[in-house]
Order: structure tokens, then C-alpha cells, then sequence
């Protein structure tokens, strides 16, 4: 199964790294030296279409939180290319805007392994034939990928563009609109952007990390992809953790075990209440036995969506955590669409009155009908995101519930009198 | 003839004020989301278009009977370049002008699913503009232009359109006011 | 051949007319907004139009003050 790489002398006797130590596997800061010398030269003159079976093959999903399986996204790309009546060069846009606040993975990849993006990106690019190539990124992500193309001399297509520091300024039709005409805000496709994107044309938009796999993939192919995770989430995945030990970036390989994750960033379990996963339109989870995969049963499985894991200590209040999120989240609203505008708002105010001294029952059943109510119905997801974080919230903080509508707070450092 | 074609020509005017009248009435209507008594809202909307188009057609009627009339004398620069006219050229002018704008938002408005949201919006404010002109050229160009009873008629119709106009502002103009009112944070 | 409506949401205001047009497809919510009272696939911004529906559909399409609607015969997207 790793056609391309049979066409590849140079790399063909070349190990890729063993263990999930992958991505930064190039050392910190890693300059083009430290990068050709740990991976290999990038054998980019050997791939072509044929790189949608090897990353088909390797079952490689979006690192970016939808966890679409990126073969799917890229032959769609080539699609719509042969489709047009006038031949179209496809718009291939890394995406490194990271709006989540608990996640800083695609940042750290930009900043330690951005040769690694960039081969990625040429390589996604080449498989499509693409056109106008971006790397999309907030401003923190921008100087060392500008750092990294000025080391090289394969990569003069690529433009950079500034992302805003918005929650949903990553979204990927934001992504699109925000290069091609400024406001970093979702808007309404009914067309797929592989179809129609980037000025009308085919547009593939993939997660910097996504990428990153892709140029690992592209050496080392399929197979090797593969040795870790498992075979409903193969590879590895960053993941960044949060939580009372501090913020910890970790390469995990797929499926890996949520305990273990934590152990490994020195978060003492036992003094966790519960796990948020997936971050801010994520889930909360308790206990510590999930595992960590995009398919799967719920009652097993959390989606890591971008990799997040944020660690609740025993001494917080999930309730309130969950207000202050649904409230950041009301507040980050492009307020375009009408059910986010207000319903993500309503939410707020129901959850913090529940949170915070609200003893009618009627507070929970009402969270539940504004869920539903706003779930489905927006030009991105992110009323649905919000949706799914409190319905997990009410689920996993139930006894919390009962307190609170009993007037007592089960938390020490809660803030009710 | 000619007499005729004259006082066509002045009632037709008349009569395509009253109904532009009535049409801005029930657009500010169908702005608001609100549905007229037993009327439903797509119902509202049909009629604030069919008052239109028959006002436009009055207006069509109007201007072209006037360029048959041998005594108006319009000719077709003065259909559509305002202030030329041999005959008050100032109030014949803002007639001119009103009918402009009146083609411009009526075509806009029949085009609107091609040219989009935004150039349809843009134009259709300039009725707020029309009407007030076209009043204007009534006034001041029209034979019963200040007769007691048109005078009336043009204050009560200036009253009910400043009314609308200024429920049109206010904070509960929509439907949907009170229950988006404080829905953001 | 089923058709399904497609609300543009950034559009969309809420001014009622369609939920008029199409009282067995749609509702209104809190704030007026169209809300489908069948979703496919958690999606209720693609709503499916029953051929019976199919004129109201067309007439909701036409009508709608903020052209936020639109009728197609299937309709597909990716998420994020």
C-alpha cells in the first residue's frame, strides 16, 4: 500500500521516527538542517494523485477537531478540478488559526516543526495540483513559518496570512473567507468548499498538524503510519493538556487511554473531578477510563476533536466552569446567524443562573430545550459545539445539579454563600 | 382630446401618489414581521408588491399620457433628465427625479434574486427619498396642486407616512423585538 | 424527486413568512427564527421538501424578504 514511496530511492531504506515521538522528532526550533537530517529530503517530484490511496491507506483524520478523514477531503479537491468546465488550480490552505484557548498544539507546531507543515502543505498541494498555496496562522504562529520559507527554496508559492485571534476564526469556511476577503467569519456553503471555495475555486483546507502527518506519510508511507494507534484512529495526535499541573504538549498515539494521557503530563488522577475533551465545543467526561478516538461508542470513546484535554481538580465547580465557557462562547459568536446570536446567549444566562444561586428546577429542563433548540441551525457548528459541552456539563456534573438546586455547592471553593 | 389626455394625465398622477402612499405604508408594514390583523405576513408582502406595480403602472399612464399631451409637452429627455422642462422646470424636475428612482427600485426589486441582497437593499432605500419628492412635485407642479382638498390630501398622507416612519425607528418596531430585546450579552 | 430547503442562516431574520408557507415543515423559535421540526442528521438547515410541499417551498423561496432561502435537490458540506 505505499506506492509513492516505492517510486522514492533516496528514502526507501529511511526508517521514519519509532514511537509516538513524531512531529517534533526534529528537536525544538528545528531549522531546514535539523529537519532534512532527522526526516529525509522531502520526495516531492513522486507524488501525484495516487498520494489519496497511500493516505487513504494510513487512515489519517483531521487533526483540526472534525476528524474528517483527509483522503476524502483531498480526492474531493481533485474532483472538483477535473469536474470544472474550465480547468481550475485547486487553493491549498494550511490552517493553524487555533481559536480554542485551551489549545496550543498547532502553535507549538509552527514554532518547533514548521519545515514539517510546509512539506505537507507541498505535498497536499502536488496531489491536487494546486494553485495559490496559504499558511493560515495567528500572529504568534506567523515569524517562525516565515523563518522557516526564507531557509527554503521549494516553497515561493506560499503566502502567509494573518488569522484573527477568534474562536472560530479556524473554522474552515472562515478560514477561506477571511484570506480571500478579510473578516474571518463563517459563511454559508451549500456548496463544499473543494467544490467551491477560494474565489469560486476548488479549496482544500487542512489542519497544520494534518499536514504535518502528510509529510511523514509521504516518506514513510502508509504502513508506518499505522505502528502507532490503533486501527480505528491510527498515527499519533497531539494533544494539548490543561489543567492544576499546568499546560503540557503531548505527541499520544491514536486511541490512547484518557488516564494515561493524563499520567503522562503528571496529572495526578485522583484529585481530578472530571476531563474536558475536545475542548470548548467538546465533552465532559468522568471518570478517567475513556479512551481517545474520533469513532467509537460514547460510552467508551471521547472525541479528541483538536487535541484538548483540560484537567477539572476536585476543588472546582464544574457548573461555574461551564457558565464561564458558555459565556466566552455566547460572546465569540459571529453573530451572524440568529439561533447562536441568541440562543448561545440564553444559554449563558440560564447556566450561570444555575451556577450561581438559581434553584428552579425548571433552569435544567430549560438548558435542554435551548440546546436542542439551536442545535443544526447555523453556518458553521458552533452553536452545536456549545450545545454538546452543556449537555455533557449536565450529564457528568449531575450530583453538582442537585446540590445547586438544593442551594449547596459540593465544591469548597465554590462561590456560593 | 387634448383635454382629456390632461386630466388623464393629472388624476393618473394622483391616483399613483395615493398608491405609492399605500405601498410604503405596508412595506414598513412587512418590514416589521408582523402580519396585518387576519392578513399573514407572505400575504402583506404580495400586496406591498401588487400596490407597487399598480402605482408604477398609474405612474407609466401618467408620464406617458403627458408626452401625447400637446400642451405638457413632455419629451423623452424630460421623462428621464430631471430639470430641462420648458413648464416649472423645478417641480416638473423632482417629478423626473421620483420616477427615475421609482424604475430604479421597482426594477431592483423584480431582479432582486439575481443582483442580491445588498444592491437590492441599497436601492430600495431610496424610496424614502421618492416619496417625498414625488409629494414635493404634486405640490408644486400639479394644476390642483394647492387646492384646499389635495393640500389636505397630502398633509394626511404626509402624517400617516412620518407616523410609520417613526414606528419604523422605534424599539419595538419588530415582531420579534421583546424577545431579542437583551438577548445578547 | 425529494428537494430540500436550505436556510441561509447568515441571512435569515426571521420574519416569518416561510413558517406561514410551510406550517408542517417549520416552526418558529424563541426569536422568531425558522426551526425545523424535522432534522436529518442532527442538520436543520437543509430541511426536506415533500413534493406535496415542493409549491410552498418555491413560493417560501420567492417570497422571502432576505433571499436567505434556496431550493436544491440534494445538498452536501463538510464540517470544519
Amino acid at each position: 500500500m505505499t506506492p509513492v514511496t516505492a517510486e522514492m530511492p533516496k528514502v526507501v531504506d529511511r526508517q521514519g521516527p519509532s514511537g509516538t515521538h513524531r512531529l517534533f522528532a526534529a528537536g525544538n526550533d528545528a531549522g531546514l538542517a535539523e529537519h532534512v537530517q532527522t526526516f529525509g529530503a522531502l520526495p516531492l517530484h513522486g507524488v501525484d494523485a495516487r498520494l489519496i490511496d497511500v493516505v487513504e491507506a494510513s487512515g489519517l483524520t483531521g487533526r483540526g477537531g472534525a476528524a474528517f478523514a483527509s483522503w476524502r477531503k483531498i480526492a474531493a479537491t481533485v474532483d472538483a478540478r477535473s469536474g470544472a468546465p474550465l480547468e481550475r488550480k485547486p487553493v491549498v490552505i494550511a490552517n493553524g488559526a487555533e481559536g480554542e484557548p485551551l489549545s496550543f498544539k498547532d502553535k507549538a507546531l509552527l514554532a518547533h516543526a514548521p519545515h514539517l507543515v510546509i512539506d505537507g502543505l507541498l505535498t497536499a498541494a502536488r496531489a491536487v495540483s494546486g494553485g495559490q498555496l496559504f499558511i493560515y496562522a495567528t500572529d504568534a504562529g506567523l515569524p517562525a513559518v516565515e523563518r522557516a520559507l526564507a531557509q527554503r527554496h521549494d516553497s515561493r508559492s506560499i503566502r502567509l496570512v494573518a488569522a484573527p485571534e477568534t474562536f472560530i476564526s479556524g473554522e474552515a469556511s472562515a478560514v477561506v473567507n477571511g484570506i480571500a476577503n478579510g473578516p474571518a467569519l463563517p459563511t454559508d456553503h451549500r456548496r463544499r468548499l473543494s467544490e467551491s471555495g477560494f474565489k469560486g475555486r476548488p479549496t482544500l483546507v487542512l489542519n497544520v498538524e494534518t499536514l504535518a502527518h502528510m509529510a511523514l506519510i509521504a516518506r514513510y508511507g502508509s504502513a508506518w503510519f499505522r505502528t502507532e494507534g490503533s486501527d480505528r484512529d491510527p498515527g499519533t495526535r497531539l494533544v494539548s493538556v490543561s489543567g492544576p499541573a499546568g499546560d503540557r504538549l503531548l505527541e499520544v498515539a491514536g486511541d490512547a487511554g484518557l488516564g494515561d494521557v493524563l499520567s503522562s503530563a503528571d496529572i495526578d488522577t485522583s484529585s481530578i473531578q472530571a476531563v474536558l475533551v475536545g475542548g470548548y465545543h467538546g465533552r465532559w467526561v468522568r471518570p478517567m477510563g475513556y479512551r481517545l478516538s474520533p469513532t467509537g461508542p460514547a460510552s467508551h470513546t471521547v472525541r479528541p476533536g483538536a487535541g484538548v484535554v483540560h484537567a477539572l481538580p476536585d476543588s472546582v465547580c464544574g457548573l461555574e466552569t461551564t457558565a464561564q465557557i458558555v459565556g466566552y462562547l455566547a460572546n465569540e459568536s459571529a453573530k451572524q446567524c440568529g439561533p447562536c446570536m441568541y440562543g448561545l446567549p440564553a444559554m449563558a444566562r440560564v447556566l450561570n443562573s444555575l451556577a450561581y444561586g438559581g434553584r428552579d428546577p425548571q433552569l435544567v429542563r430549560e438548558l435542554g430545550r435551548l440546546s436542542r433548540m439551536v442545535t443544526g441551525r447555523g453556518a458553521c457548528h458552533h452553536p452545536d459545539g456549545a450545545a454538546q459541552l452543556v449537555g455533557s456539563a449536565l450529564e457528568a456534573f449531575s450530583a453538582e445539579v442537585a446540590a445547586h438546586l438544593a442551594g449547596t455547592c459540593t465544591k469548597r471553593m465554590g462561590r456560593r454563600s | 382630446m387634448d383635454n382629456a389626455l390632461w386630466a388623464f394625465g393629472r388624476v393618473s398622477g394622483i391616483i399613483s401618489l395615493v398608491l405609492f402612499t399605500g405601498t410604503v405604508l405596508v412595506g414598513v408594514l412587512a418590514r416589521s414581521g408582523r402580519p396585518l390583523l387576519v392578513v399573514p405576513r407572505f400575504s402583506v408582502t404580495l400586496i406591498h408588491r401588487n400596490i407597487a406595480l399598480l402605482a408604477t403602472a398609474f405612474l407609466v399612464l401618467h408620464v406617458g399620457s403627458l408626452m401625447l399631451d400637446s400642451y405638457a409637452k413632455l419629451n423623452v429627455t424630460d421623462v428621464v433628465v430631471p430639470f430641462l422642462g420648458p413648464f416649472r422646470p423645478f417641480w416638473q424636475g423632482l417629478g423626473t427625479v421620483a420616477f427615475d428612482l421609482v424604475l430604479a427600485v421597482v426594477v431592483t426589486s423584480l431582479l432582486r434574486h439575481r443582483i442580491g441582497p445588498r444592491t437590492f437593499r441599497a436601492v430600495h432605500w431610496f424610496t424614502y427619498a421618492m416619496w417625498p419628492i414625488a409629494l414635493a412635485h404634486a405640490i408644486g407642479n400639479g394644476t390642483n396642486g394647492t387646492s384646499r382638498w389635495f393640500l389636505l390630501l397630502a398633509a394626511g398622507s404626509a402624517a400617516v407616512v412620518v407616523g410609520a416612519l417613526a414606528w419604523r425607528v422605534s424599539a419595538n418596531f419588530l415582531e420579534t423585538a421583546k424577545t431579542r430585546q437583551g438577548g445578547l450579552l | 424527486m425529494s428537494e430540500t430547503l436550505h436556510i441561509d442562516w447568515t441571512r435569515c431574520d426571521g420574519r416569518g413568512l416561510c413558517t406561514e408557507l410551510l406550517p408542517t415543515l417549520l416552526d418558529r423559535d424563541d426569536w422568531g427564527y425558522p426551526l425545523a421540526k424535522r432534522a436529518t442528521n442532527g442538520d436543520r438547515s437543509n430541511v426536506a421538501v415533500r413534493p406535496a410541499h415542493s409549491e410552498a417551498a418555491r413560493e417560501a423561496v420567492y417570497l422571502c424578504p432576505k433571499m436567505a432561502l434556496s431550493l436544491a435537490n440534494q445538498v452536501a458540506g463538510f464540517g470544519q
